[in-house]
């Protein structure tokens, strides 16, 4: 027989549907999602009002870098599973380039017991485990090792592999274990530069690098991928030859899937007039045709999934000039708000957003996520498509404030986070009768 | 007229009404110059700081020399020796140097937006005397005092060939924005190697053929080639781009008569520039360097002495 239901949600709107509903949780589960009934009474639950929010499941983000073990200054984990709760995240996945290395189970466990320690009730947190030793792209990292101490998928992120040898091995060996995620970064075409190669570089006397240095790997990543019949994961795609790439592999059955970030959707290369190092990232911010490209292809599916490439920094690594900065843009706090634009704009729907940042990856990555089945994990977020907030230095949980959105008003906030039943991020709406 | 600008960063902040009193300006100093005595009170008990985080003799001089005429106390921050090569970062630099008070600081480093990103964080001027590949402004503007004094002040119908490494060259970039806004027809001339890839984006016609770029041109400015370009691949090696893009009497015979030779040295003789046409008649090479000083002088007096909106004298 069901349980009483412990937690609900009234009258709240649900991407995909007309009308308003009631969603009944108990025990960290979900009871039902079922139109709103005004004469229902829960005597034993935490009713919270819904009404003018937005219900979703909780996103999961495929592409953090929460800097702990080793670069506790530009972030750690209670900080940045702390901003992960506030921007509506139930399932984080943390890169391997820390100090050291998550390239073997020690480092991924205490990666995990850090987790358990500052938020034991979430958001859950899957390290993802280097793919080489040490990052080097020399030797394969011990990936069954990795897998059983908890990592979700393996990738050399931020020092992505030269050797196409080694690459190779590494997708077959990785083949049966985990998806490989690749940083797709030519190793020596106008590398790292955090400028796109354009009219803005030419005109600020910048290095730039090419949209074709990333779509030369896409390339590399998708032959292999068709030709070893092993999966891959092309993280941060920038750029329309990328896209079409894309495209093209999967339309002949390629098994590659690919994302994108919100500042990609945003922002151009234009962001960096007056040498703004916050919208310093690699890859680079590209064209405005760019933009448009990345907007269409995950509207198509093309591009299978939303992440944020959370990438936070220490001030004083920002504030330098231009080619100094360290490449990154800190995403967590800010992510769903900031596509909430494209969704105003009507580019993106807000079904596409639950579809691609929650859905998808978790179905890449096998990590439990909610459909509002029966028994699903009770893991949403409320969200006030209304509500502005300016993004100030304080708004932001991460330790990194490097975003070039800081002191820009938003429109749509996160007003509620739930894992598994349990309250992770509560902006105090009143509570319903 | 009081000068609006806190800083020079780079000539498209200039409107052609700056330029006019940065033009005037100079022409008044260069009078100066000429003197048995080139020394005049105007700017004693300022402070100059020439902060120079890149090798360089010529600019840093020049701006010296520049200081010194005016009786401005002049001092010298470089890159080797100092805390920029123990690690200190520009902010802090920058903090540092304000704390001491000067009146300007002239700023020459290898990045660009460098010269930005200090004046953003001092209440005293800041000249940019070069960052990275980005803006040269009193090398672009000493160019146009020295094309005037030969043309007089009109530059409509002329044609200025910038021949050379225009990827790396913040003369080139500066130049490209000053002299159209006067009317200069600007052409860029490079192999593709040394041009950015969105050449075009700089808002100049661009030539990969040296002929065809000298075709009536009425001056030509040719850019120092740094010799570590070709380390980067971007040439096979000296003598193959001097067959290609050196500068000799033959190929300028294209050019319109009485073409003027412009450099911004320091020059490579035989790789730029055919030793014989750096010191031929038509050269304004020496004229630049003249120059230079006069309009340093201008930007360094119009900046040190204008006053903030509201204060009285």
């Amino acid at each position: 027989m069901t349980p009483p239901a412990d937690l609900v949600v009234r009258n709240v709107r649900v991407p995909g549907r007309d009308g308003a509903y009631d969603l009944l949780c108990a025990a960290g589960r979900v009871l039902t999602l079922a139109p709103h009934d005004p004469a229902a009474a829960f005597p034993r639950a935490r009713v919270v009002d819904g009404q003018g929010l937005l219900l979703m499941p909780a996103l999961t983000d495929a592409h953090t870098h929460l800097r702990e073990p080793g670069q506790e200054w530009k972030e750690d984990i209670a900080s940045g599973l702390a901003a992960a709760a506030g921007g509506g995240f139930s399932n984080i996945m943390c890169m391997a380039n820390t100090d050291p290395v998550n390239d073997n189970a020690a480092v991924t466990k205490l990666m995990l017991r850090r987790a358990a320690e500052s938020w034991p009730n979430g958001p859950r947190l899957f390290p993802v485990g280097a793919l080489t030793v040490g990052l080097a792209g020399r030797e394969l990292a011990p990936m069954e090792e990795l897998r059983e101490a908890g990592c979700a998928a393996f990738s050399n992120d931020g020092e992505p592999v030269a050797d196409t040898e080694i690459f190779r091995r590494a997708l077959e060996y990785a083949a049966d274990l985990a998806p490989v995620v690749d940083h797709c970064e030519d190793p020596y075409m106008g590398k790292g530069t955090g400028a796109n190669e354009g009219a803005v570089s030419a005109r600020l006397g910048l290095r730039g690098q090419p949209d074709v240095a990333e779509a030369l790997q896409v390339a590399r990543d998708i032959l292999l991928a068709e030709y070893l019949r092993a999966p891959v994961h092309l993280a941060h795609v920038s750029c329309r030859r990328a896209v079409e790439l894309i495209a093209a592999a999967k339309k002949r059955g390629a098994p590659v899937t690919a994302e994108t970030c919100p500042h990609y959707l945003l922002m151009t290369d234009a962001a960096l007039l007056g040498y703004d190092t916050m919208a310093k990232v690699n890859p680079p911010l590209r064209s405005d045709d760019d933009r448009a490209a990345l907007i269409e292809a995950l509207r198509d599916g093309v591009i299978d999934i939303l992440a944020t490439d959370h990438a936070p920094h220490a001030a004083h690594e920002k504030e330098t000039p231009f080619e100094d900065a360290k490449n990154g843009i800190t995403g967590l706090d800010t992510a769903l708000a900031s596509l909430w634009e494209l969704v105003r704009q009507g580019r993106l729907s807000a079904e596409d957003i639950v579809t691609r940042f929650a859905w998808r990856p978790a179905e890449i990555f096998s990590l439990p996520v909610n459909r509002f089945a029966p028994g699903d994990p009770a893991d949403f977020l409320l969200f006030d498509p209304e509500e502005s907030w300016v993004v100030t230095t304080e708004a932001l949980r991460s330790k990194g404030k490097n975003t070039p959105l800081l002191g820009q008003s938003l429109t749509g906030r996160v007003v509620m986070t739930v894992v598994e039943g349990v309250v992770v991020h509560d902006l105090g709406r009143p509570a319903g009768s | 007229m009081n000068w609006p600008h806190k800083d020079l960063l780079d000539v498209s902040q200039l409107s052609r009404e700056d330029v006019e009193v940065v033009m005037r300006t100079a022409a008044s100093f260069r009078e100066i110059n000429a003197r048995p005595v080139k020394k005049v009170p105007t700017l004693k008990g300022k402070s100059v700081v020439l902060f120079f985080a890149e090798p360089s003799t010529r600019t840093k001089t020049s701006f010296d020399i520049a200081g010194k005429r005016l009786s401005a106390d002049t001092f010298s921050l470089a890159k080797t020796g100092s805390s920029l090569q123990k690690g200190e970062t520009l902010k802090d630099t920058a903090l540092t140097l304000e704390a001491m008070n000067p009146d300007a600081i002239v700023i020459r480093h290898a990045s660009s937006g460098a010269a930005d990103f200090v004046a953003r964080r001092v209440g005293c001027a800041v000249i940019n005397a070069g960052d990275g590949w980005h803006a040269h402004p009193t090398q672009a503007l000493l160019d146009l005092f020295t094309l005037r004094e030969v043309w007089g002040d009109e530059l409509v119908g002329k044609t200025v060939v910038i021949l050379g490494d225009i990827a790396h060259s913040r003369v080139a970039r500066s130049n490209c924005r000053l002299l159209p806004m006067l009317g200069a027809r600007v052409r860029l001339c490079a192999p593709r190697t040394l041009l950015p890839k969105a050449a075009t984006a700089l808002g100049v016609e661009v030539f990969n053929d040296i002929d065809a770029a000298l075709d009536g041109a009425d001056a030509v400015m040719c850019l120092r080639l740094q010799l570590e370009r070709q380390e980067a691949g971007l040439l096979p090696d000296l003598r193959e781009y001097a067959r290609r893009f050196c500068l000799t009497t033959k190929r300028l015979s294209r050019a319109a008569p009485g073409v003027k030779v412009m450099h911004p040295g320091p020059i490579n003789r035989g790789v730029e520039i055919a030793s014989d046409l750096a010191d031929a008649g038509n050269s304004l090479i020496l004229d630049q360097v003249s120059s230079g000083v006069a309009v340093r002088m201008a930007i360094l007096y119009l900046h040190i002495t204008r006053k903030e909106k509201g204060e009285t004298s």
